[in-house]
């Protein structure tokens, strides 16, 4: 870029609108320009501490020529990169937050990828006596009877939005000397969990992966309200300078059959189960009722369902 | 117990088998710390040796910043390079977030402190008389500069470890405008970070390892080479 030097003299102003100018310029037609150059790829740690990434980025780049920035970050740390236009896509999981910045125009084709579950665990002893309560409220209403220890990401990340929009559910406002907050990524939270024998809200990917270097166990899970969706959702090309080409294209990616099948695929083998259970073209709603039926569990999903598109 | 030992059994198996990925994130580590090093020593040495040998109004004020600067906390230095860097920024035309050179800029940031500290220190240190015999012989201000920096080479050395020791050793600057990035942005420390959050907690201590090992290793040889002359 030999914009640089010159350029900043006419200040902010003049720099985005020629940027601006120039990006339309590039991306004028669909399809038209070259796929290549940088894409930033903004997503959660709970997505990248799985190493799902690691195997999907290569493919891409190699079948696109691309260059994948792969950002982990909090989801809302991506959210936030996305509103300032310093991001070109996002891989993330927090439904109701991507909502909002689809509706500011901020994000665009919000998709569904795939999904798993949180789930509750803690330590073994379960000093809240709430083991297999399959309601995640009733466990986190006994937690905070009993004021067992619990441990909250409090970093704005997906999972720490779930478990605030679960404490909401309930109708309690944790705080008090038994609820800590890490602020840290999900592994890290996990193992500090771990130490301090504190209950905590966490996806079943990070879980799965940790699990051999952690003595908690699940607690609560099943309950549809624990459903954990991961959406792909590309940035607003009018932010300027945005890829929105390779966007695009690492978006119909993920979508794929043949991708869809490598995300069901992934470490299935080594935990018996999909950590990411792929679920293009579907809706969270259908999937919520289904889960719930499965479950046995005639009270449907609130804090989940929400109406898609 | 067990745990620190199987740490040090995997740094050496990861060394021994020559681990592709680990030799590439241990070069790269070196390549980025080491041009912000010698950045921060072109910078930082001359402005070092200026603030030794010159008073002018406010001196007093640049060498407290520098002072500061010392201590400054390196996440700091890393979001004000993120701030400028991201396309959002003032220099997000340039396209250097998330890339090698945002993490030289960080670390050199980082580092240039240290070492105008650290420089001035041990110019300062120099007998004026010296300085003055050296003038008086009619020596033109390059030569003086020469000569004053074999005199203060023991400080100037120090300088040098101290700023490769802060650059290399810096984990939130490099994770907040490199990104961590496979392949292009990983360097020692943010691998490490990354590798305890997966839970993989041997190959962090490996790579821990590794990095207190390069440490020591590049330190021995400046050591050496500080002593040596010493001796001569």
């Amino acid at each position: 870029m030999r914009l640089g030097a010159r350029t900043r003299r006419f200040g902010m102003g003049a720099l985005v609108a020629t940027l601006v100018v120039l990006a339309a310029a590039a991306c004028g037609g669909d399809d038209e320009g070259e796929l290549g150059g940088n894409l930033i790829l903004a997503t959660t740690t709970s997505v990248n501490d799985s190493g799902l990434l690691e195997d999907l980025v290569p493919l891409f780049e190699d079948e696109t020529g691309v260059n994948v920035q792969l950002i982990a970050i909090g989801t809302g740390a991506a959210l936030r990169m996305a509103e300032e236009g310093n991001a070109d896509v996002l891989l993330v999981h927090a439904p109701d937050a991507e909502r909002a910045l689809v509706e500011a125009g901020d994000l665009q084709d919000r998709r569904l990828v795939a999904y798993n579950d949180f789930l509750l665990v803690g330590p073994a002893d379960d000093p809240a006596g709430v083991a297999g309560e399959r309601d995640v409220e009733t466990a986190l209403t006994a937690i905070a009877a009993a004021e067992s220890r619990f441990l909250s990401r409090g970093d704005d990340s997906g999972t720490h939005k779930k478990e605030l929009a679960l404490w909401a559910a309930a109708g309690i406002e944790p705080g008090g000397g038994w609820y800590l907050e890490s602020g840290q990524g999900m592994g890290a939270s996990l193992t500090v969990a771990d130490q301090r024998e504190a209950y905590i809200l966490t996806d079943r990917g990070a879980f799965l992966a940790l699990r051999g270097t952690l003595e908690l166990v699940a607690i609560s899970e099943g309950d549809p309200a624990l459903l954990n969706f991961y959406s792909v959702a590309l940035v607003n090309p009018a932010k300027g300078r945005i890829n929105a080409h390779a966007a695009a294209a690492w978006a119909v990616f993920l979508l794929r059959a043949d991708v869809q099948n490598a995300i069901g695929a992934f470490r299935r083998e080594e935990f018996g189960r999909s950590l990411f259970i792929p679920a293009a073209g579907q809706s969270e709603d259908a999937i919520a009722t289904v889960i719930a039926a499965e479950a046995g569990n005639s009270a449907t999903s609130d804090s989940t369902a929400n109406d898609e598109e | 117990m067990d745990f620190i030992w199987d740490g040090i059994k995997e740094a050496a198996r990861l060394w021994a088998r020559g681990d592709a990925e680990i030799i590439e994130i241990t070069l790269r580590t070196i390549a980025i710390s080491a041009v912000a090093t010698a950045l921060a020593l072109g910078i930082g040495v001359p402005a070092g040796a200026f603030l030794a040998m010159r008073h002018f109004r406010g001196r007093r004020l640049v060498v407290a910043a520098v002072n500061t600067g010392m201590g400054m906390p390196p996440v700091v230095v890393g979001l004000l390079v993120a701030l400028v860097l991201w396309r959002s920024g003032p220099l997000g035309a340039l396209d250097l977030i998330y890339t090698p050179t945002a993490i030289v800029a960080a670390q050199f940031l980082i580092a240039v402190p240290l070492v105008v500290g650290f420089s001035m220190a041990s110019i300062q240190a120099i007998d004026p008389r010296l300085l003055d015999q050296i003038r008086s012989l009619g020596a033109n201000r390059i030569q003086l500069l020469w000569l004053v920096a074999r005199e203060a080479r023991l400080g100037l050395l120090a300088a040098l470890m101290a700023g490769f020791g802060a650059a290399i050793s810096e984990v939130g600057a490099a994770m907040m405008v490199g990104g961590n990035i496979a392949g292009e942005t990983r360097v020692l420390t943010t691998a490490t970070v990354l590798e305890t959050s997966r839970g993989n907690f041997e190959v962090a201590l490996a790579l821990g390892i590794m990095l207190l090992v390069m440490a020591y290793v590049v330190n021995l040889v400046f050591t050496g080479v500080q002593q040596q002359r010493r001796a001569v």
